[in-house]
């Protein structure tokens, strides 16, 4: 697996705090005439505790982050809300505390980990990640955690162990909108990788994002982030690791298979049913004038698991 | 009161109030003013993360509810009993044009940068591009003839006839919807709903006139539409 050349760059450098959390203005990819100078007004409604990083990674881009209220106003979190406003709202009562997070399955040490032993099972570092969503928007986000192949080596998965599935947090009375019947997808939600995708270095447990533990709506408190994928693939709130011999179903694909393939990798060659994929739109731009890149800009590193496969197919 | 000139103008001014917010949150974005004045924060209460997304969605929402409401215009004269009503079905329907014409510059402007060749493909493959084109532009002969005018030049029964296209716009936008949301198929459940109650209505007030007709062959009734 090559490890990319370091960019060097941590969140610190490229904003400044209180640039982005005061009166956070900043110049949005966009032509010259329309560049979408933004002054963005609410504050965090929720108190979020300050994570303390002991490393910047070498895989993050140097590339100007995304405004934290931007990445932090605009989310697919359907058991919050369908429309991409509603999460910031309606999650932030969301109770984190205590959590347990169950890894299971064809391990040779299942185990439950409490909140706390997930923040300390490894050294945070900051990975700041491109995000591309299917639905043609990205971001760039200063995402904390460590990889998640440092969990996976602690449970020891056995030979049976092919795939990777997770699962989010699912309970109508803390998400009263989390009801197939109105959402039109399956809860709970699950996600699935093979495994040596999930063990792959740039596979990230999430557990904060701009310094801080993450915001409800982003899937507090411990999520997963797959930056060469499209944003889906990242399941939010985990409760449940399972490693299993066959591949999981997925929660999008059980929905509308012939749109959101197991897959899911980043790919401007290969459009969505209903929208090219070759362009997206880096928000808060008005444009989606930005260049879609293979896996999301990180094949140096990942195309190598996906040899001789036909992408297409395995969209 | 209807009758007023005044309320025609109140009318007018409230079809504009969504084009007003649009304006006032392009401009925001755009221009960003000090925003902690009281106004800024009646007008726009927080900019849009994705101002294509909010642009497309406030244009797209306004084209068919204006719709609706032109179709709902013909049977609240009736059921009400105001048959002044009529006064501003011209000015509804235009409505719903002009933000069908803001709806397809956004998409064209910031989805697409007037890459026409890009443009062509999504109209030709993608059905939900397709059919919502197909209901934009059916619109167009409505708009271009609904004045008095073309109403005496084409005659009553011709121009009543052209004008029943907007049933088939309706319906074409309530697909158009339907084939756009993800999974959460409620709002476009809704407006299909109120589309097909209104469609139905007028189906039901054509039999009825048509028995009644036939029943009393030698008496017309005037024709509605
Ligand atoms: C001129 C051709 C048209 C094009 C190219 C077009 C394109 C689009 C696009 C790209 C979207 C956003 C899809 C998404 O969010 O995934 C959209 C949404 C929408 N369009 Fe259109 N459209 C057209 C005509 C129309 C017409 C005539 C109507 C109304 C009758 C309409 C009503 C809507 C509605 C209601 C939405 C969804 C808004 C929401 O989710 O809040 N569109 N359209």
């Amino acid at each position: 697996m090559s490890i990319p050349k370091p960019a060097g760059l941590g969140q610190a450098d490229v904003t400044p705090r209180p640039v982005y959390l005061n009166r956070r203005k900043f110049l949005a990819a966009a032509p010259a005439a329309f560049a979408a100078t933004r002054a963005l007004l609410a504050p965090p409604a929720l108190a979020a505790t300050r994570l303390n990083i002991a490393a910047k990674s070498p895989f993050s881009t140097n590339e100007p982050l995304t405004a934290a209220d931007v990445a932090t106003h605009y989310n697919n979190f359907y058991e919050f809300g369908t429309s991409k406003n509603e999460p910031a709202r309606n999650a932030q009562n969301f109770r984190t505390n205590p959590w347990t997070l169950s890894v299971e399955g064809e391990v040779a040490k299942p185990r439950k980990f409490s909140l706390d032993e997930i923040l300390k099972l490894a050294p945070l570092e900051e990975r700041i990640y491109r995000h591309r969503c299917v639905e043609g928007w990205s971001i760039v986000v200063p995402w904390i955690g460590y990889s998640l192949s440092a969990l996976l080596n602690l449970v020891q998965p056995t030979a049976k162990a092919k795939y990777v599935a997770f699962e989010s947090y699912w309970d109508l009375k803390q998400m009263p909108l989390a009801r197939p019947e109105t959402a039109g997808i399956a809860f709970p939600y699950v996600e699935g990788l093979r495994l040596d995708e999930a063990m792959h270095p740039l596979a990230l447990l999430s557990v904060g994002m701009y310094g801080e533990s993450l915001p409800p709506q982003d899937g507090a408190p411990v999520r997963l982030v797959v930056p060469w994928k499209y944003g889906f693939k990242g399941a939010k709130s985990l409760v449940k690791i399972r490693l299993v011999g066959s591949q999981p179903p997925t929660t999008w694909n059980l929905a509308n298979a012939h749109e959101y393939g197991f897959y899911s990798n980043v790919n401007p060659q290969v459009d969505h049913p209903r929208w090219s994929q070759a362009k997206e739109q880096r928000l808060p731009s008005f444009f989606k004038n930005h260049a879609t890149q293979m896996f999301n800009g990180y094949a140096d590193q990942v195309a190598g698991l996906y040899s001789g496969m036909d992408l297409r197919k395995n969209y | 009161m209807l009758k007023s000139r005044w309320t025609k103008a109140v009318v007018f001014l409230l079809c504009l109030a969504p084009f007003a917010h649009l304006a006032a949150v392009l401009f925001a974005c755009l221009e960003q003013p000090d925003m902690s004045s009281p106004v800024w924060r009646i007008l726009v209460p927080a900019l849009p993360p994705n101002p294509l997304d909010f642009f497309t969605h406030l244009t797209g929402d306004w084209t068919l509810r204006f719709l609706v409401i032109t179709l709902a215009i013909t049977p609240l004269r009736k059921l009400l009993g105001l048959p002044d009503l009529i006064r501003f079905r011209r000015p509804l329907g235009l409505f719903a044009f002009f933000y069908g014409c803001l709806h397809l510059l956004t998409y064209l402007w910031f989805d697409k940068l007037f890459d026409f060749h890009e443009i062509w493909k999504d109209v030709a493959r993608r059905r939900f591009i397709t059919i919502g084109f197909a209901a934009l532009v059916l619109m167009i002969p409505l708009a271009l003839t609904s004045t008095k005018g073309w109403i005496r030049r084409l005659g009553g029964k011709r121009w009543q006839l052209l004008h029943r296209l907007i049933y088939v716009t309706a319906l074409a936008g309530v697909v158009h919807y339907y084939w756009l949301v993800k999974s959460d198929i409620r709002l476009p459940a809704l407006y299909a709903a109120l589309v097909a109650a209104l469609l139905l209505y007028r189906l039901a007030m054509s039999i009825l006139r048509r028995t009644r007709q036939s029943s009393a062959v030698s008496k017309p009734t005037p024709v509605e539409s």
